[in-house]
């Protein structure tokens, strides 16, 4: 997966190395936190481990063919996922500079799809959240190969996301995205089971050397976050408005990977609806569409589609809320009825 | 284990090149890696139609491999995976892009296949200027420099620290794997019965190893910081810096090949 130089564009390339810097930025930070004189030389040391571990090659049963094991998760198992980002930088910038895979301009892209995903949603989302209530055998096997998956997929996004918006090939977005999808999720599940024997074997032999996430937690629970509560909903809520009102603006008007796929066997990029209840389900949808086409009806202006923009934020952001604020509500009201403190 | 044996020479090759003594090995470090990042930046940005102008950017390399008595056959070994990836992405430009856009010996040529070009040559310059700098500059000075843009002390000490325990560790794993191989004869790798305790066990031993090397470090004086490199570097180092900005700022802007082609030809 590792991005060559002259698959994206200077803007790009910069974009990218941004996001990766200011990754590493905070993941530094809550590294430091630990205070450890031997943090550095552990991570070198699991660097070079997970280095040489990518160059042994394990036979998959049936096929004939080798994997090897997912660098992201290994880390995030053994030092967390903030050690195991900065780990990866290192792995990262070793293979581009001495082993040619990978380009210098473009380590902030591969920085971002193999170490970010690994690390953060394999990482810290997955794998912290699956060993919340204690370690166990099914536990390191369904982490390890949904974090490896979920990771190896949203790599392969954000692969085929940076050429096409770099604009070096002429493959249609959905093409390439229906192309390195499937065998990125082959190869996650691969090294996913892989990364699950190795950390099992860790569990079974040295259990304390793995990381579960409840020092983070508790670091957490002492210590102020980076932003605060009302914080994170602004900066979520001037990122909706601008990704809804401005972004929008820019939206492609080619269809889309479903719609390209309908319009390649039908024609049209729209079914037609037949049966009665999809009459109704139509008459209903046309009712009740205030922004028809993400538009004013009968008109294709732009304020329409920034007004439909910021309307559909809007009401995915009171669900969401709603979602999130409903069931503390009756939490509380249960508590009351009981008489327990809060 | 022909790829930890490949990845194990790689290393052995790359320090052994960088250790040479041409005027490119002592330029100062910051010098060949901002010239390298400007280089693949203006190599990246030209148009995916911009080939004959994209090709004046072989000035560089050129005359980086003829000052640093590099192996041009050598380098382009290293760049066929590079190559090859390239194609797969590029293979599509000219199935779907056949407007002709120029003619060639009677030939039309369409924009798919100049794109297409354009896509190799560029993957190809950048894989060539890298390898230029990694050729002429150890790991250590490259480390030095970034220290010296103010990228933190953690990050560059990990780097570091991966490569010297890289060779330990690959030729730790390359026993282990030639041991697993002579017990498992026929087998294409770690067979999938071994997979956890043959990974697990080289990770257990690495981080015993790693505690040693450590505390040997500690016991030497190491407290997270390394040394400058020892290699002095050249005192004509900052002009040929700024003289090869500029000539490629000259080279991104101005076509030269087509300039004198037109020069030559009308």
């Amino acid at each position: 997966m590792h991005m060559a130089d002259a698959l994206i564009s200077p803007a790009v390339a910069g974009t990218m190395y941004a996001c990766s810097a200011l990754t590493a930025a905070y993941s530094m930070k809550q590294a430091r936190r630990d205070d450890n004189p031997r943090l550095a030389p552990t991570m070198g040391v699991m660097g070079a481990f997970v280095f040489a571990a990518q160059m042994i090659n394990f036979t998959i049963p049936g096929t004939g063919s080798s994997g090897h094991l997912c660098g992201g998760m290994l880390l995030s198992g053994m030092l967390g996922p903030h050690a195991g980002f900065l780990t990866m930088i290192a792995i990262l910038l070793i293979q581009c500079l001495i082993f040619a895979d990978g380009g210098l301009l473009a380590l902030g892209c591969n920085v971002w799809n193999m170490a970010a995903y690994g690390c953060f949603v394999g990482g810290l989302l997955i794998w912290r959240g699956v060993m919340r209530n204690g370690v166990s055998r099914k536990k390191i096997l369904a982490a390890s190969v949904l974090g490896s998956v979920v990771s190896l997929q949203l790599g392969a996004f954000s692969v085929t996301l940076e050429t096409a918006l770099s604009g070096v090939t002429e493959l249609p977005f959905p093409v390439f995205l229906a192309a390195m999808l499937p065998i990125h999720l082959v190869i996650g599940l691969v090294e996913g089971l892989i990364t699950a024997a190795v950390l099992t074997f860790v569990y079974e032999a040295r259990p304390e050397l793995l990381w579960t996430g409840e020092t983070a937690r508790l670091e957490t629970e002492s210590k102020r976050g980076l932003l605060s509560r009302k914080g994170a909903l602004g900066a979520l809520l001037a990122a909706a408005i601008v990704t809804a009102g401005g972004l929008s603006l820019l939206a492609s008007a080619f269809p889309d990977g479903l719609e390209w796929s309908i319009q390649r066997l039908t024609g049209s990029t729209e079914l037609e609806a037949s049966g009665g209840a999809a009459a109704l389900a139509e008459r209903i949808q046309n009712a009740t569409a205030v922004l028809p086409d993400y538009a004013f009806p009968g008109s294709g202006s732009a304020l329409g589609t920034t007004v439909s923009g910021l309307a559909g934020g809007a009401i995915v952001i009171a669900l969401c809320l709603a979602v999130g604020y409903l069931p503390r509500l009756f939490r509380h009201k249960n508590r009351s009825v009981t008489g327990l403190k809060p | 284990m022909s790829r930890l044996d490949g990845a194990l020479r790689e290393v052995h090759r790359m320090d052994e090149l960088a250790a040479g003594d041409s005027f490119l090995h002592r330029v100062h470090p910051l010098w060949k890696l901002l010239l390298t990042l400007w280089y693949l930046v203006l190599t990246a940005s030209f148009p995916r139609y911009a080939l004959s102008g994209l090709l004046g950017m072989s000035l560089y390399w050129i005359s980086g491999f003829s000052i640093a008595d590099l192996s041009l056959r050598e380098a382009l070994a290293r760049t066929r995976w590079i190559l090859g990836a390239l194609f797969l992405v590029g293979i599509a430009n000219p199935l779907l892009d056949r407007v002709p856009v120029l003619t060639l010996a009677g030939v039309p040529v369409s924009g798919g296949m100049i794109s297409l070009a354009t896509l190799f040559v560029k993957g190809l310059f950048a894989a060539l200027a890298s390898y230029l700098l990694i050729a002429t500059t150890t790991l250590e000075e490259i480390c030095w420099a970034m220290r010296l843009l103010r990228i933190p002390k953690l990050p560059v000490t990990v780097t570091m620290l991966t490569y010297r325990y890289l060779v330990l560790l690959m030729q730790e794993a390359r026993r282990m794997s030639l041991a697993c191989g002579l017990r498992c004869p026929g087998e294409k790798g770690v067979p999938f019965s071994i997979w956890g305790a043959f990974a697990g066990q080289m990770l257990l031993r690495t981080m015993e190893r790693g505690e040693r090397v450590y505390e040997s470090m500690t016991l030497r004086g190491f407290h997270g910081e390394f040394p400058p490199p020892s290699r002095g570097t050249v005192r004509g180092g900052f002009v040929w810096f700024v003289l090869w900005l500029c000539a490629l700022a000259f080279v991104r802007a101005a076509p030269i090949f087509e300039l004198a082609g037109r020069r030559l030809f009308g």
